[in-house]
């Protein structure tokens, strides 16, 4: 059969058969208020040459900021050899292949990225990858729900210290589905969640709490206490972890006395390129009692009946294509490019260099605040310890500082009040690896020449944050 | 031929149904519904606790070809559950109608048991749904 769309003639041969004049008295039977209607504000088609050139101008008007913006996408540095391997012609497809199992060597690097994963997370199984960071969150409440067979109330505590946007994509894909997603406030002086602040839902019927650590301020949360709270309810426990972070900090799967039920999180810091808009890829781990809610597909190691070793796609009865409306969930693919990607930048880079890669974030953050925070009219926000960003307060107001610095070809940062306006002037910056000394001089001379600017008599000097 | 029990009540759905002393009845899937499936991989049983209604899904039973739910034939609390068929699923192929048991409820509502099928009918009931 071959796979080419209707010619006109066979769409007139078919039409003919039936009797009908044209395609649209097919759709007769349509009310009109139940139709869309043509498109509208979509302008015509481009060709290529006109699309290659449209994007190199859209491209040019980047630039090549300096960059010390996080708050989700990390600039992180990508050996040369990640991507000259992952756009091999055997790698180069954007999903796990249908007729899955005659794509060995795809499989086998989607269990390797597993192996790996589990590794990160310290959890015993991973899927084979999800959409983003903020989609994987939402597939984990779900999944909590799911799974948590003791309690009824589909209630989720949600910390104000994870991600703003994810927290926005969970509610879009939940809000229909009797799940009660609720907020809890971080402490002002500290930037994370207090334990204190479960107090009132003591003894309640909670499915889960979601942990992101380190946070959204880049601050350390107290996993283990929040952990062994939650568990202590009946609720499953969601953590939300950077990548890098974990091969510093102490995984999830070794939080508390029994450790955090499901890992989720952005994958892009592990070798995906900082993008508009992605693709960037989730990762999503858990513990073996809850693989059978675990939503995405699954690469397991088996042997044939040659007893030879082979990889298969495992656990599909959960999904879709055969449990129909009462799958896990609707995803039935993985985003195998940046999966690839991933999985190459971990294997070049190996524990040690991953555990690096997170230790020179980690000093250049530090660097970065000491330089900064060295203006009278910077501060800290917050006075817990963080990974590799944290927030400044500027006592100038930030929009106009920001411009300035963009228009010195550098990216500043995240403007906090855009999510969080109660903490006002606020920028969460952020220095991965690839920042150097003098790229943090650059931004230290050109903040306090822009903030000498804005005051021109200068900051009045008031004491600073302990 | 599948094995049908004359003694059990059976629902559409195939599971089967049997009276305890105790007034309570024990629940598994037919002989019929085990073969459908194949070979069995892992049970989902209820909590001990829960209420359970009367053609709603309260367990699955998944094979290497699907994964279903199983209906609760009445309504009533789940006052025990198989848990060796977590280590040894396969018990519900072995043993439909032992070993391969999956819970036990205190039934809320009487009547409902009158309506289930005995063995004749549900005999019957698998001819008429093969033709």
């Amino acid at each position: 059969m071959p796979f080419i769309p209707h010619t006109e003639s066979d769409v007139k041969d078919m039409l003919a058969a039936i009797g009908a004049s044209d395609i649209e008295t097919l759709f007769d039977e349509i009310p009109d208020k139940l139709r869309m209607g043509k498109l509208t504000g979509v302008p015509d088609g481009m060709n290529e040459q006109e699309v290659t050139r449209l994007m190199m101008e859209r491209a040019e008007q980047d630039g090549r900021p300096l960059c010390f913006m996080g708050a989700g996408a990390y600039d992180h540095h990508i050996p040369a050899a990640v991507w000259e391997i992952t756009t091999r012609g055997e790698f180069y497809s954007a999903y796990t292949p249908y007729q899955a199992e005659a794509s060995q060597g795809t499989l086998q690097l989607i269990y390797e990225f597993q192996t790996m994963m589990t590794g990160l997370t310290g959890l015993d199984v991973s899927n084979a990858s999800l959409y983003d960071g903020a989609s994987g969150l939402a597939e984990a409440v779900l999944m909590a729900v799911r799974g948590n067979r003791k309690s009824k109330s589909g209630r989720i505590l949600v910390p104000t210290t994870v991600h703003p946007e994810y927290r926005k994509t969970t509610h879009t894909i939940v809000k229909n589905q009797d799940i009660e997603l609720v907020e809890l406030p971080y402490c002002p002086e500290g930037g994370n969640t207090l334990v204190d602040s479960l107090a009132e839902y003591e003894g309640q019927d909670i499915a889960a709490l979601v942990i992101q650590h380190p946070n959204f301020f880049g601050i350390l949360e107290d996993v283990d206490v929040l952990t062994d709270w939650a568990h202590a309810q009946g609720a499953l426990v969601i953590a939300i972890a950077n990548p890098t972070s974990m091969a510093l900090l102490k995984p999830p799967g070794r939080w508390g006395e029994k450790g955090a039920d499901i890992a989720c999180g952005e994958g892009q810091p592990l070798g995906v390129p900082m993008m508009a808009g992605g693709p960037y890829f989730g990762y999503m781990c858990c513990k073996q009692a809850l693989v059978r809610q675990m939503p995405g597909r699954i690469v397991g190691r088996t042997i044939d009946r040659d007893e030879r070793e082979g990889f298969t796609l495992t656990l599909q009865a959960r999904e879709q294509h055969i449990r129909r409306s009462k799958a896990t969930s609707n995803i039935c693919t993985n985003q195998g490019l940046l999966v690839t990607a991933a999985t190459i930048y971990m294997s070049l880079l190996g524990a040690e260099g991953l555990r690096r890669v997170a230790q020179a974030c980690h000093e250049n953050t530090r660097k970065l605040v000491s330089a900064l925070t060295a203006n009278d009219c910077v501060e800290p926000v917050f006075n817990r310890p963080y990974f590799h960003e944290t927030p400044l307060r500027l006592s100038v107001p930030v929009e106009g500082v920001a411009r300035s610095l963009h228009a010195h070809n550098i990216l500043p940062g995240y403007l906090m009040a855009q999510a969080y306006p109660e903490l006002g002037d606020a920028l969460l910056v952020c220095a991965t690896e690839t920042r150097t000394d003098a790229d943090i001089e650059t931004y230290a001379s050109h903040l306090n020449r822009t903030i000498d600017a804005q005051t021109k008599a200068g900051c009045p000097v008031k004491p600073k944050m302990a | 031929m599948s094995n049908i029990p004359v003694e059990l009540k059976y629902s559409k759905s195939h599971e089967w149904v049997r009276h305890n002393d105790d007034g309570s009845v024990t629940v598994g899937i037919s002989d019929s519904a085990q073969d459908q499936l194949g070979d069995m991989v892992f049970i989902e049983v209820p909590e001990v606790g829960q209420t359970v209604t009367a053609e709603e899904a309260c367990a699955v039973v998944e094979s290497v070809k699907a994964a279903s739910d199983v209906y609760a034939p009445v309504s009533g609390e789940v006052v025990e559950v198989n848990e060796s068929l977590v280590d040894s699923p396969e018990a519900v192929n072995q043993d439909a109608y032992g070993a391969g048991w999956l819970f036990r409820v205190q039934p809320s509502e009487a009547a409902e048991l009158d309506a289930l099928m005995d063995g004749d009918a549900y005999s019957a009931f698998l001819e008429d749904d093969a033709h």
